[in-house]
């Protein structure tokens, strides 16, 4: 992998670009690898990167059958925070966002993170009541976490309407100052670009079509493009990996579903921080290009489509109109859909499973892109040491069984 | 005249009168019918903006919507609207427009100061750099980065203007009122069908308008307004349909005040999203004009060929003096020969092509040749071309170019419809139809006039037939003429930069730049480039990007294939979305009998699921703190009276309904007697508390069941689904009578004396009227009930009465003495008692065990939620459990939300042990106290543990959560 | 937004109707006699095939009566919609 450096940056520029390296190979697949990885998004590629990196782990593919990055990690609101209400959760994601503060350097990728604060908007006395739970548990588990009120919040966000005469004001919000956006396709391209330097084959275009299984063992994956066996596979398809479960014959806790995001038209910088209210369902942020970038709930409906109903982004937008009445005539320029794979708990799973040498790591609903890194480095772990981590033994598949439930519900309704 | 460039006669614009305009603080005039950039061209304004990343300076390139340079933002202040395209903006008098993404001014920009770097600012650089050193990420680079961005400024004044809604179905939906447009929605209104036309621009006609055109021996224009004549199609200007959605769902953004000055609006919604669903839908969408990619075509002055006649045309505007023509298809012939034809003079018709038998009506026609570079500072004044190895240097003041054009499939692609690579045509072409649509005219590929009209009347007699409308039999479609493919671009041999995303600055050495990185699949090329991400979509620049890469590849760009086409096809404002469901109507607020009582009385209220329930009633000088204080002691001491109106009320009746509400409710409803009430808890099937409330059996067969105020339609709704979905055979009816009923609560030891007068046949006696029962009777002159059942643990009446009729009884109340009190009070009252609250004592995560109610839940019979209880966590002895707590200092009121820990002041991780749901003042024991959810906190009352709130942390007791009259003593008052 | 033929009241948008997840499953007839697993699969373990999927849908702003929808989870198109308690129709090849 050439690195980059301020040098080598100043060599290029002189030469015109023409000597920058493909960021990763693409090579046809092996017949067989230690580790084989079904899913060539963010959480794949930094399961694979951490094999590597952290585990020694180089016999492994990413095989992925569309384009590279192509699934939740292209589509989602960017939005990173570790504000979560359990001790479970906050654990998990608080340790991402450690990985998130050294990633730009760790993969020698400029990720762009951007720590510029996330507000979660409090607008009933049940919000207030339940955030401050959550900003108590938050300091209290090392997750940095201020509540403010209304005045508090006009001061942090200033075009944000705090007027009372709406139909549910801003009674106040929690901030986390660490939390914020990234650029979210570089996290993908940085994980790819430092795995296939360690050694990982990134195969896209290439789709699982069956898992094979020899006496209960894993033995490896039938593809368009023939067999690929593999000692361990890992199953990191988000929205579709009920169906690659189903392969092996497990069933999920899990229904996929259509999520919806949009942007606007780029604006001259107007919003610094992250806006998320659960109450009026909407959640928003400026990038670095000036487009408003915004979110909401999901689709009720179980889907595949890569779309939802336009009547979701209205319901969105005339909830924003409350919180920033301003943004009215602003214009909606794109808008688009991912699937999500939600849990009855709205916590993910990273898991072993009861086939041997089958890994699974799913379900992370409408909040997969701020876990990323620590998705890949705990699932790493679990895959290569045959048993979880610490961190994501909470969010194995038997608790369904046991019932003891991660339920973030209350803490994120709209989860994100 | 309006300006220099007007030609004297022409064009569809009114010269009956003259608007004057404002762009960047300099004054011009121009007609209606103008858009801001014909007028502008009219004016002699070539440089209207400034590029995204380089800041270079740019013209009007479009007649249209996907015009990439040329934005503005329109009224600076209350009706100010950023980014819009200046090919769009119908002129009004005294329009005033500002050009964006430049500073200070349009042309003295310091922000081209990023052009002078470009040499290292090429596609994907923010990735491999400002890296170094580490800190200067969030202090240095960032923000600069952050300045830099966006084009124009957002909006700073709440809109002052409205938008609305409109949904209807129709047969057939016409998307686009050019030449194929409008015959389909002749062909398809003559059976008789509901059709709608709609069009984005002011004025149907489409590229009729653009150019000559003839219809048989009918001029085209006037064809058109004699067919829009003709039908009965419902045709609708200024729309666009941006958005194709399941089930042949069409969505539009109509504009309605487009072309009229604020002033002139007159308070009329502003624009109108329509929601279509259509039985059928033709797309008539037509095709966009590819830009050339060669060096310096960026130039203010460089054209679309196409955009060049449709000014001529429709605005009478000769966009340049001294024109050179770029052509990659035979229709830039058509364009400079109206050019000429219009007193322009073409310096050069230069074609990219040897082989076109274009008819060049005498003008110079270089063929085989290469445009090189453009010359000019600001606007273009030349243009260096090779011909035949040698190069040419002709001087100009326009360039019109032409490679060809892209049918306008975005629609197409959103239904879900395949894209198919059409090699003769080099264009992508609608493919394998996912709904009932068909796209006709240049939006399916067809370009001959005769055939487009002929392909548009087809589809409407076609649909009409399907529908089971009489249509007549109509000839088919004659043969497509052979195919008179565009040029797509190869990569430019000069260094200077050649544009292919214009408004992103995306170069084709940029392109080539991904490929050899590896970003060779066209989604990766447009997020790594930006290609194709601007406010145009993509419009002139995605087909030109990927046939690049395709080249690069040396692949067919049918292997390279396209980007997703997402809606919106042009943008839509926010305002326009979000439609009437603003202001007062963002929810609406369902209200009490008693609501105009309760604002008259000046009360604070909170919402509570959609109503607004009165929280408490501060009078003079009183804070919240007081008043609750005030209210609590009322009904202690005295009596109060509480508007409970919004609890949920079901009506549950049948010959099975004990049964039923035996398998909803944890405990048994089977020795229930008529006129009894109980409590009742129910549970989701995970085992955790869902809702509870009183039930009352108020007949053999029928119960009354109350819910929390906020899950009454949920808790309907889940009785109903039980009902029909798993055990459809119980005889049992659920029927919602919330709002049949206005409740009013009577509580305290005065309760009875404020409820005598009111009754004539009820005997309120103890004896006669005991605790958790029911008696029907006249109250105040209405037939209704009373309840006793306490919340409060004071002797309480529940007054149920029709709801129109409780407001009378509650202003009697109140005449004789009764204290109004408010949820807080409420509140407080039932925590005094340990009573739990959903939402408050329940997150979801709370069985009734843990709240102490295990005694309820019944072991006889089987229940929803029963098994889940039976699983390892909840039984796990640990687990958190309902307890009361005072804190040592008895002045203090716990935050609620505060996390209970074992000691203060530990380094983080602190383990934590439970937290603070409820917590109050309590008048009565004239201290503070709350209840919490605490481990294992049932065997630990008297423990001390501490409370740790963002305020602080307080050394705390746990005790028993039921901290007033524990015996009940009060109950009878 | 789809369109969904309510069998009582025709076709509404999407919009009139609650979505209930995945049809046909029963709750079992003695749940004391499940093991953990047992109870764990019907509660939590859910059919979610790309493809032709039996769901619930309820017309919560009309009849408000439940029944069963046959959609494909790609392409959106409901196949059949039937009955509550009805068994899932048989389908000839479905395509999208």
């Amino acid at each position: 992998m050439a690195r980059y450096s301020i040098l080598s940056l100043a060599r290029n520029a002189l030469t015109g670009h023409r000597d920058w390296p493909k960021l990763w190979r693409s090579p046809e697949p092996r017949p067989a690898y230690e580790v084989l990885v079904i899913g060539g998004g963010g959480h794949g590629l930094a399961t694979a990167y951490y094999l590597a990196k952290e585990h020694g782990v180089t016999d492994v593919a990413v095989v992925e059958k569309g384009w590279l990055a192509g699934g939740n990690i292209a589509r989602n609101t960017t939005i990173i925070r570790s504000n979560y209400l359990w001790d479970e959760s906050a654990a998990l994601y608080e340790h991402a966002l450690k990985l998130w503060e050294g990633l730009s350097h760790e993969l020698n990728f400029n990720v762009m993170l951007r720590q510029r604060g996330v507000l979660n908007l409090a607008h009933t006395e049940h919000d207030v009541r339940e955030s401050i739970r959550r900003v108590n548990a938050n300091r209290l588990n090392g997750v940095d976490a201020e509540w403010l009120d209304a005045a508090g919040v006009k001061a942090f966000c200033p075009p944000i309407n705090i007027s009372p005469d709406v139909r549910y004001p801003v009674l106040g919000a929690t901030l986390q100052r660490r939390g914020g956006v990234a650029r979210h396709d570089a996290v993908a391209w940085g994980y790819a670009r430092g795995a296939d330097a360690r050694g990982v084959d990134i195969i896209q275009h290439c789709e699982v079509t069956g898992i094979r299984q020899v006496r209960g063992r894993i033995a490896g994956v039938e593809t368009n493009r023939g067999f690929i066996g593999a000692n361990k596979v890992a199953l990191v398809a988000a929205g579709h990996s009920s169906m690659l479960a189903d392969m092996a014959g497990l069933r999920l806790p899990v229904e996929s579903h259509p999520l919806q995001a949009m942007v606007s038209e780029p604006l001259k910088p107007v919003l610094d921080c992250v806006v998320m209210s659960n109450a009026v369902h909407v959640y928003i942020s400026q990038s670095d290009k000036g487009e408003l970038v915004l979110g909401a709930g999901i689709d009720a409906f179980n889907s595949y489509g890569q779309r939802g109903g336009l009547h979701v982004l209205e319901d969105q937008l005339a909830a924003l109109m409350q919180l920033f009445p301003a943004f009215s005539r602003v214009r909606m320029l794109r808008s688009w859909g991912g699937i999500v794979d939600v849990c009855p708990d709205a916590s993910p799973i990273i898991s072993k499973t009861p086939i041997e040498g089958l890994y699974i790591n799913c379900g992370w609903g409408t909040g997969g892109f701020k876990a990323t890194p620590t998705s890949g480095w705990t699932f790493a772990h679990t895959i290569a040491r045959d048993a979880p981590h610490p961190l994501n033994a909470p969010f194995a598949l038997d608790r369904f069984i046991s019932g003891a439930l991660v339920d973030e519900h209350g803490a994120a309704a709209v989860a994100h | 005249m309006t300006g220099p460039r007007r030609l004297p006669n022409g064009g569809r614009i009114d010269r009956s009168r003259v608007l004057s305009f404002c762009f960047d603080g300099r004054r011009y005039t121009g007609y209606p019918g103008d858009t801001l950039a014909s007028a502008l061209l009219a004016n002699g304004v070539r440089l209207v903006g400034r590029s995204f990343k380089y800041h270079r300076p740019r013209g009007v390139m479009t007649a249209g919507a996907e015009e990439p340079n040329a934005l503005v933002l329109l009224e600076p202040g209350r009706f100010a609207e950023p980014n819009l395209r200046a090919t769009e903006i119908e002129l009004y008098d005294g329009l005033v427009a500002e050009s964006v993404n430049r500073w200070p001014s349009l042309r003295v920009d310091l922000g081209a100061a990023a052009g002078l770097a470009s040499g290292l600012f090429v596609a994907g650089f923010y990735y491999k750099t400002f890296m170094w050193p580490p800190s200067w990420w969030n202090r240095v680079y960032a923000p600069v980065i952050r300045r830099m961005a966006g084009l124009a400024r957002a909006p700073s004044e709440p809109d002052p203007e409205l938008y609305e809604h409109r949904h209807v179905h129709c047969d057939i939906l016409v998307v686009g009122a050019g030449p194929a447009g409008i015959a389909a929605a002749h062909a398809a209104a003559a059976s008789g069908a509901h059709v709608i036309l709609a069009d984005e621009r002011p004025r149907p006609g489409g590229t009729l308008l653009d150019g000559p055109a003839w219809v048989g021996d009918e001029e085209g224009a006037a064809w058109a307004e004699r067919m829009l004549a003709e039908m009965s199609a419902q045709v609708l200007p200024r729309s666009t349909a941006f958005g194709y959605y399941d089930h042949n769902f069409v969505a539009l953004a109509e504009r309605l005040t487009e072309g009229l000055s604020p002033a002139e609006r007159g308070g009329r919604p502003r624009q109108r999203v329509w929601h279509i669903r259509a039985r059928r839908v033709a797309l008539a969408t037509g095709a966009h004009e590819r830009p050339l990619v060669f060096p310096g075509n960026d130039r203010p002055g460089v054209m679309l060929a196409g955009a060049v006649s449709a000014y001529i045309h429709r605005y009478a505007v000769l966009p340049g003096g001294r024109a050179v023509f770029l052509a990659g298809d035979d229709s830039v012939y058509a364009a400079a020969r109206e050019f000429a034809r219009h007193g322009g003079e073409v310096a050069a018709l230069v074609d990219l092509r040897t082989d076109s038998a274009a008819e060049a009506n005498g003008l110079l026609v270089l063929r085989g040749a290469v445009p090189l570079r453009t010359f000019g500072r600001g606007a273009v004044t030349g243009i260096e071309v090779e011909v035949n190895g040698t190069r040419r240097r002709i001087a100009c003041d326009m360039v019109a170019m032409g490679g060809g054009w892209n049918p306008a499939v975005h629609l197409f692609s959103q239904s879900r419809g395949t894209l198919r690579w059409d090699d003769e045509s080099r264009m992508f072409v609608p493919g394998l139809s996912a709904q009932a649509e068909r796209s006709v005219g240049a939006a399916g590929g067809r370009f001959d006039l005769e055939g487009c009209i002929a392909q548009g009347a087809e589809a409407g007699v076609t649909f009409a037939c399907e529908l089971g409308f009489e249509a007549s039999a109509l000839s088919a479609t004659p043969a497509a003429p052979a195919a008179q493919p565009g040029v797509l671009p190869v990569p430019p041999k000069s260094q200077d930069k050649a544009f292919v995303d214009f408004q992103n600055d995306v170069t084709a050495a940029d392109v080539a730049l991904a490929r050899r990185e590896g970003m060779q699949s066209v989604e990766h090329l447009k997020r790594w480039t930006t290609l194709g991400m601007a406010t145009d979509q993509g419009k002139t620049s995605n087909i030109n990007g990927l046939a690049l890469m395709a080249t690069g590849l040396g692949r067919p760009p049918a292997e390279v294939g396209h980007t997703t086409f997402r809606p919106p096809y042009t943008p839509v404002t926010f305002g326009a979305l979000a439609g009437r469901h603003v202001g007062a109507l963002a929810d609406p607020v369902c209200r009490t009998p008693m609501q105009d009582w309760h604002e008259t009385a000046g009360a604070v209220f909170e919402p509570v699921g959609q109503w607004l329930r009165a929280r408490y009633y501060p009078q003079l000088g009183e804070n919240m703190r007081e008043a609750v204080a005030r209210e609590c002691r009322a009904v202690r001491e005295g009596a109060g009276i509480l508007d409970a109106s919004t609890l949920g009320k079901i009506d549950i009746r049948g010959s099975d309904a004990a049964e039923f509400l035996n398998r909803i409710y944890v405990n048994g409803w089977k020795t229930l007697g008529v006129g009894r009430c109980r409590y009742g808890l129910m549970l989701g099937e995970d085992g955790m508390v869902f809702d509870d409330g009183v039930t009352t059996r108020i007949g053999e067969h029928r119960y009354l069941m109350t819910t929390t105020s906020g899950n009454a339609a949920a808790v309907l709704e889940w009785l109903e689904t039980w009902l029909q979905t798993e055990w459809p055979t119980l005889r049992v009816y659920c029927t919602s009578v919330t709002e049949q009923w206005g409740t009013i609560t009577v509580s305290g030891p005065q309760a009875r004396a404020l409820v005598e007068p009111l009754v004539e046949d009820i005997d309120l006696d103890p004896a006669a009227f005991p605790f958790m029962s029911m008696r029907e009777g006249w109250i105040g002159g209405a037939p209704g009930r009373i309840f006793r059942i306490a919340f409060t643990g004071e002797l309480s009446y529940e007054l149920n009465l029709p709801w129109r009729q409780a407001l009378p009884v509650w202003q009697r109340l109140v005449e004789a003495g009764a204290v109004p009190y408010g949820t807080e009070a409420m509140h407080v009252l039932r925590a005094e008692k340990g009573f739990i609250v959903v939402g408050h004592e329940t997150d979801g995560t709370v069985t009734p065990v843990d709240l102490g109610m295990e005694r309820m839940v019944s072991s006889r019979k089987d229940f929803i939620g029963r098994r889940s209880l039976a699983r390892p966590d909840c039984l796990r002895p640990d687990r958190k459990q309902l307890v009361g707590l005072l804190p040592e200092d008895p002045l203090e009121v716990l935050q609620e939300g505060a996390q209970i820990l074992e000691a203060p002041r530990a380094a983080a991780p602190v383990p934590m042990l439970g937290h603070v749901t409820s917590s109050y003042w309590s008048a009565a024991m004239e201290r503070g106290f709350a209840l919490a959810l605490v481990r294992g906190g049932r065997s630990r009352h008297g423990d001390q543990v501490w409370a740790s709130a963002t305020t602080g942390d307080s050394l705390v007791r746990i005790v028993d959560p039921v901290f007033y009259d524990p015996e009940g003593t009060r109950l009878d008052g | 937004m789809m369109r969904i033929e309510c069998p009582w009241c025709g076709g509404r948008d999407e919009t009139e109707f609650h979505y209930g997840g995945e049809a046909h499953i029963m709750r079992p007839e003695n749940p004391d006699a499940l093991s953990d697993e047992a109870w764990a699969d019907y509660l939590f373990m859910r059919a979610n095939p790309k493809g032709v999927h039996a769901e619930r849908w309820m017309h919560a702003q009309g009849c408000r009566r439940w029944f069963n929808v046959l959609r494909h989870t790609v392409s959106h198109e409901v196949v059949a919609v039937y009955p509550m308690g009805t068994p899932r129709p048989d389908l000839p090849e479905t395509g999208a």
